[in-house]
């Protein structure tokens, strides 16, 4: 397997969920990938190369092809190595998998970010949003037993990961109370189970260290005051 | 059986065209049903609750929602003609790469060029024309961002087409002058039919510009 891994590279940051994502999706499928650190306050040139357009991780490397933009690395992953699917085969289904994962980017992530890095007027809007959409999202964790993806971790599961390890992070971080066990049991169930997955707890970056690099990152960004922080 | 599809859709949504390119593109027959946003249907509501926003297709009396989801759900379920996406896993990744970029960088800025002033104006009309020169980087020479083929990509920008006009005309300048591979791209797009009945008139878009400026008081 040493070969197939060389064929494998994946760019990231040590503590982005983005890049997570990518990693998580790999190991599901079993395949091996070298994982190159990237400073993203310190742009390299390899980076720069890959990624001219966006200059984001994580990104892909695939036998000189490179994918970059997490939903897309997930979607090229789950057509390349088709053992373990990530995304159902019905087409309604994936439709329906892909909606969610954009709507807990948009209205769960982002506003649970934008919480973190802001206060006052701003801050409240943005936990509000982000309690309600968790509201609708406890909705759809009731219908479920184990997964999203079902008995397996699928799409969805692997898009919404952050909430059983990031967010709380966030909500320490930042003094807020976001995902309520109490308010939103299913949720937290689901989100527990996610972590304790053992191909998804061991590939976690250190809680110490991402509390002291989200305490330092949402001060320098609430001080720049730039309004809406689009992820 | 035969398919039932219908689309909720707004005439002037650059998101709703989407869906209405790829109908078009899959020859699939569908039930066009305008949106009133300041006066929400119950169907609305009742099929996309979350958003509460167009287009939605509903089909089989299953709604999908998002224009770009509802495009990749279209080229899956229609899968025997016109395909949208390629076939190969790394040019969908590009064509998915490109459409989300799309999606996610034209709309604000474009936005911005017709709804405010100033400042805030120029700064928007920069950033604007920055993305189009990607866009056009992107397309090289090629016929479409495609390659030969019409696709993906294609249909979630050339929507904003019949909306150049009102940037142009708020923003004061010319994508002709600054974009010209771009343009040339809109026009070769034009010509096919699914973009030409999908399309409306792009002096009717400036009209109902001025017309929503008048009546959220933007000056």
């Amino acid at each position: 397997m040493a070969s197939s891994s060389e064929k494998v590279k994946v760019l990231g940051f040590w503590v982005s969920p983005f890049v997570r994502r990518v990693e998580w999706a790999l190991k599901l499928k079993g395949v091996d990938y070298e994982y190159i650190e990237e400073d993203i306050f310190n742009k390299s040139s390899l980076l720069l190369k890959l990624n001219p357009v966006r200059q984001k991780v994580p990104v892909l490397v695939h036998d000189l092809k490179v994918v970059a933009e997490s939903y897309v690395i997930l979607e090229y992953i789950d057509e390349i190595w088709k053992q373990n699917s990530l995304l159902p085969l019905d087409p309604y289904q994936r439709a329906m998998a892909r909606f969610w994962a954009k709507f807990a980017e948009e209205k769960v992530f982002e506003t649970a970010w934008n919480a973190l890095c802001s206060g006052g007027e701003e801050k409240e809007k943005a936990l509000k949003i982000a309690i309600e959409s968790l509201e609708i999202l406890e909705g759809e964790a009731k219908k479920i037993q184990n997964f999203f993806g079902g008995d397996r971790i699928g799409y969805l599961d692997i898009a919404m990961g952050w909430i059983g390890y990031w967010l709380p992070v966030w909500e320490q971080v930042g003094c807020m109370s976001i995902l309520d066990p109490l308010k939103f049991p299913a949720t937290s169930a689901w989100a527990k189970r996610f972590i304790s997955h053992p191909l998804i707890k061991h590939n976690l970056p250190p809680r110490e260290e991402m509390l002291v690099y989200f305490d330092k990152r949402s001060k320098e960004l609430s001080s720049i005051s730039q309004g809406w922080i689009k992820v | 059986m035969a398919d039932e599809v219908i689309l909720l859709d707004l005439w002037s949504s650059m998101f709703g065209m989407r869906v209405r390119v790829a109908l078009a593109e899959k020859g699939i027959e569908y039930e066009y049903k305008e949106q009133d946003l300041r006066n929400k249907s119950p169907l609305l509501l009742e099929m996309n609750p979350i958003h509460k926003k167009i287009p939605v297709l509903i089909h089989n009396g299953k709604p999908i929602c998002e224009s770009l989801i509802i495009v990749q759900y279209i080229d899956e379920v229609w899968h025997h003609k016109a395909p949208l996406l390629p076939s190969d896993p790394y040019q969908r990744a590009q064509a998915r790469f490109w459409a989300d970029y799309v999606d996610k960088k034209v709309y604000a800025p474009g936005r911005k060029i017709w709804a405010t002033k100033g400042d805030e104006q120029e700064e928007a009309k920069k950033e604007f024309i920055e993305i189009l020169k990607v866009l056009e980087g992107e397309l090289g020479e090629k016929p479409y961002f495609g390659g030969e083929s019409f696709g993906f990509v294609d249909i979630s920008f050339v929507t904003f087409s019949c909306w150049f006009h009102v940037y142009e005309t708020f923003g004061n300048f010319s994508i002709e002058k600054e974009c010209p591979k771009l343009m040339a791209w809109v026009k070769r797009c034009q010509e096919r039919e699914s973009v030409f009945k999908s399309l409306p008139d792009e002096k009717k878009v400036l009209e109902f510009v001025y017309f929503l400026k008048k009546i959220f008081g933007i000056e």
